[in-house]
């Protein structure tokens, strides 16, 4: 415990020197990029809650990645599992004359079948096909993106005009409902912090999050307790799609109230980052996500108040992971 | 070049792989080491070609002492080894391969110089074709001519005849002759006896890291292989024999792939109750066995029976093997069978509880603590197995076993534990289990096998060259069918 207190205050240390050797080699005013980047990311409750509406699907991701990294998978394919689920969620809320609160239901029920499904392809794609799941998953997140660009240009295209800005806006009992002032949809917290909850009671409570772990260790073991491997493999991968699909859901719903080509905002890819930052300990994913988060808002302020290049944020947020991962190895090699 | 081990001693932690071995290898001979399995061989060769540190003692290359720190010095000083797996780049063609590692030369020359090779030792090689489409045998004949063109003076062969053909060992031989009488320092481990009384003009025998034996041609075999094998060990406690009952395990005409040569024209049938030892050397073809009676491989041809199921071919099969009572331990127990990172209370858990959503803790404590003091294992539920000794990881196997299996297959049982250790294991297997319980078990200890099996099977190559009582057979002819030659040979 004590040695985890200082690897995180030495992490930090090392983020924030290095932070700022960036920004003064971008010529920024150190203190006050910081600065902004916290007003940016705290000033009002607007900003929290846009921290928050980044926290939820960053954390959703996570939990799902939790999952497969515990089966020892590399599931990649998060990041489109995410935009099949905003799909799903779209052709159920595209659908006229159901009560919207049904239709709400339908579609996150739906983006949870979508993005498991599009979790299984690249799982039946490893099991059967012999197809890394890395790889799997790469080849899906392109084909997932040439889907949603396909429906926003072509079927789904606004009336008259089809453009990058995405589909019509939904009608707005379509929308998840926020608290009065907060711009970020109470349900999308309160489903994140149920999936926390039955993440963590899954993998550390349930038989399934001990065969995940001791397949995830030796598959070759696996089989001599009459554990298929492969089977546990689709399961863990499907869960993850599932949670990503979810994501998908929120972020189609409860954000931009349309479908959007980058719909999934690489959130996949930062949570990938984000599971292996926390060592695959749950605890940590809601801290973690909420430190990316406030990053990742934070420093949309510095090209607008500091005339910086947009494309910092990105570059800090890679030294933040950089850092910890380096961290992390010297931990490992102690 | 002459080369002189003196009082060579290697330790890996607390395991003693050699101990105080000395012996020469005189220029333009070729000398034999032989000895069983472990017995420290390898470990040997691998101190003289750098891939290994000496614990003690030092080298002498024509009597001055030479600093062995790592491969590429070994090869500066003209030290060259043909390992037994061909070490090369299969997908680069004969003359990339035999390029690599040779002085920097025209393609023209090194050409030319593959082509004069070749002629000289009568190999017929294709410099353009890919490594990967040749075989064996044709990829070590590129090797050796790739050392040769390197000027090694002195050349290591380990097993050069596994997985050869006849004719490219007819090829092989005169060469290395030819090599010895230019003045080449050859040193051949083998196992097998007559290919080393053929070729080489002294031999020495290790067993079980000591020096045992020393000779030169003419050879006398039973001293070579009393040396080897040590002498039988009285018998003693050995039980009640068991009473035979109907067949349970049956396989017929097997052709099967695995390990170094696979399994040809397998027959067996065990019965109820029986013990059974295999021996063989190191993949002659017992864990092939075992995996496929276990249903973890399935046979090109043939049938395997289990208690009168066929077992069905594929993944499916080893469920099924299950279904019928049958349990195998694999000899790696961190690799095949444990789970490095997961407690002890865990395993019954992943073991046991099938079918249930929850894990139960207290139940499978319970359950933990028992086995704990049942198979005396020095830990506590909540340790990881990693951190179990090999004994202990043993007995956790044993304990988590089917308690109703009753064909059970070990793969060497007693690898890696003391002796107090293993006589716990073999007394648990044969008082604690039903008596009309069929055991199969490997072992590279002949002596574990005469001691606790009342049947033997000795593999040679994927051929099972003896199957008899233990009783009816002799350590002699055990040890000579494990070499490959037929009872009665000398």
């Amino acid at each position: 415990m004590k040695k985890l207190i200082i690897d995180i205050l030495l992490g930090s240390l090392l983020v924030f020197s290095f932070t700022s050797l960036v920004l003064l080699i971008a010529g920024a005013p150190v203190l006050d990029a910081f600065k902004h980047i916290w007003l940016g990311a705290f000033a009002s409750s607007i900003k929290i809650s846009q921290v928050l509406s980044v926290w939820v699907p960053l954390t959703l991701c996570s939990c799902g990645l939790l999952f497969t990294f515990r089966a020892n998978l590399w599931n990649i394919g998060i990041e489109g599992q995410v935009t099949m689920g905003a799909i799903g969620a779209m052709a159920v809320l595209r659908i006229p004359g159901i009560d919207p609160t049904l239709t709400l239901c339908l579609a996150f029920l739906t983006s949870m079948l979508c993005g498991g499904a599009w979790g299984l392809f690249a799982g039946l794609l490893k099991t059967r096909g012999g197809v890394h799941e890395i790889f799997g998953g790469l080849g899906l997140n392109f084909v997932s993106q040439g889907f949603i660009l396909w429906l926003i240009f072509g079927p789904w295209k606004r009336p008259g005009i089809a453009s990058m800005s995405g589909t019509e806006l939904l009608n707005r009992k379509l929308w998840l409902a926020s608290l009065p002032g907060w711009r970020v949809a109470t349900a999308g917290i309160i489903i994140t912090i149920t999936i926390l909850i039955l993440t963590w009671l899954f993998l550390q409570k349930s038989r399934l999050g001990l065969k995940l772990k001791a397949i995830g260790q030796n598959p070759k073991a696996a089989l001599l307790y009459a554990i298929s491997p492969e089977r546990y493999y689709l399961q863990s991968i499907f869960i993850a799609g599932s949670c990503a699909g979810i994501a998908g859901f929120i972020q189609t719903t409860g954000v931009y109230h349309r479908l959007i080509p980058s719909i999934s905002s690489g959130y996949g890819y930062l949570a990938l980052l984000l599971v292996m930052l926390s060592g695959y300990k749950i605890v940590l994913i809601p801290i973690l996500a909420f430190f990316f988060a406030s990053l990742n808002v934070g420093a949309i302020q510095l090209p607008i108040v500091l005339q910086l290049d947009s494309a910092l944020a990105g570059v800090i947020q890679g030294c933040c992971v950089l850092c910890a991962l380096f961290i992390l190895g010297i931990r490992h090699d102690r | 070049m002459d080369v002189e081990f003196q009082h060579i001693s290697k330790n890996f932690g607390q395991v003693q792989a050699l101990t105080d071995v000395s012996l020469t290898a005189r220029s333009s001979t070729i000398h034999g080491l032989i000895g069983e399995n472990g017995a420290g061989k390898s470990t040997l060769m691998k101190i003289l070609t750098g891939y290994q540190s000496k614990s003690s003692g030092s080298i002498l290359l024509d009597g001055v002492e030479a600093q062995l720190n790592n491969p590429s010095q070994a090869s500066n000083l003209g030290i060259g080894m043909l390992y037994q797996e061909p070490m090369d780049f299969p997908p680069l063609t004969v003359l990339e391969n035999f390029s690599l590692g040779t002085p920097r030369q025209s393609r023209q020359e090194l050409h030319f110089a593959l082509k004069t090779l070749s002629i000289r030792f009568g190999f017929d090689l294709d410099p353009d074709l890919p490594v990967e489409l040749l075989t064996v045998g044709e990829r070590q004949q590129i090797e050796l001519l790739r050392l040769i063109h390197c000027n090694i003076k002195v050349l290591i062969l380990d097993e050069p005849t596994t997985g050869i053909s006849p004719a490219q060992k007819e090829a092989l031989f005169p060469a290395l002759k030819q090599l010895a009488a230019d003045g080449l320092t050859i040193l051949l481990v083998s196992h097998k006896l007559e290919e080393v009384a053929n070729l080489c003009s002294e031999v020495t025998v290790l067993r079980h890291g000591k020096l045992t034996h020393h000779t030169a041609a003419p050879f006398h075999f039973p001293k070579l292989l009393t040396a080897m094998f040590g002498f039988v060990p009285k018998r003693k406690d050995k039980g009640s024999a068991r009473d035979k009952g109907s067949p349970i395990l049956i396989c017929k005409n097997i052709e099967a792939s695995g390990e170094r040569q696979g399994l040809h024209q397998c027959d067996i049938t065990v019965a109820e109750g029986e013990i059974i030892g295999l021996a063989g050397l190191d993949g002659a073809g017992q864990s092939t066995f075992l995996r496929l009676a276990a249903g973890l491989i399935s046979p090109d041809q043939g049938k395997v029976t289990l208690f009168n199921n066929s077992l069905p071919h594929g993944a499916k099969a080893y469920i099924r093997a299950q279904e019928l009572h049958t349990s195998f331990i694999p000899a790696d127990r961190l690799e095949e069978s444990l789970f490095a990172g997961i407690s002890l209370r865990d395993h019954f858990s992943l073991r046991e509880e099938h079918g249930m959503f929850w894990q139960s803790r207290t139940r499978t404590r319970q359950r933990t603590e028992e086995a704990i003091t049942t198979f005396s294992i020095k830990g506590t539920p909540e340790d990881l197995a990693e951190d179990l000794s090999g004994g202990n990881q043993q007995r956790l196997l044993l304990s988590l076993l089917n308690r109703n299996s009753r064909l059970i297959l070990l793969e060497n049982p007693t690898r890696g534990l003391d002796i107090q250790s293993g006589q716990w294991i073999w007394q648990h297997l044969r008082d604690e289990l039903s008596p009309d319980t069929a055991i199969i078990f490997s072992s590279p200890e002949l002596d574990e096998i005469l001691h606790y099996s009342d049947r033997i099977i000795v593999f040679h190559d994927g051929n099972i060259v003896l199957d008899s009582a233990v009783a009816d057979t002799s350590h002699g002819a055990i040890a000579a069918a494990m070499t490959g030659m037929r009872e009665g040979t000398p």
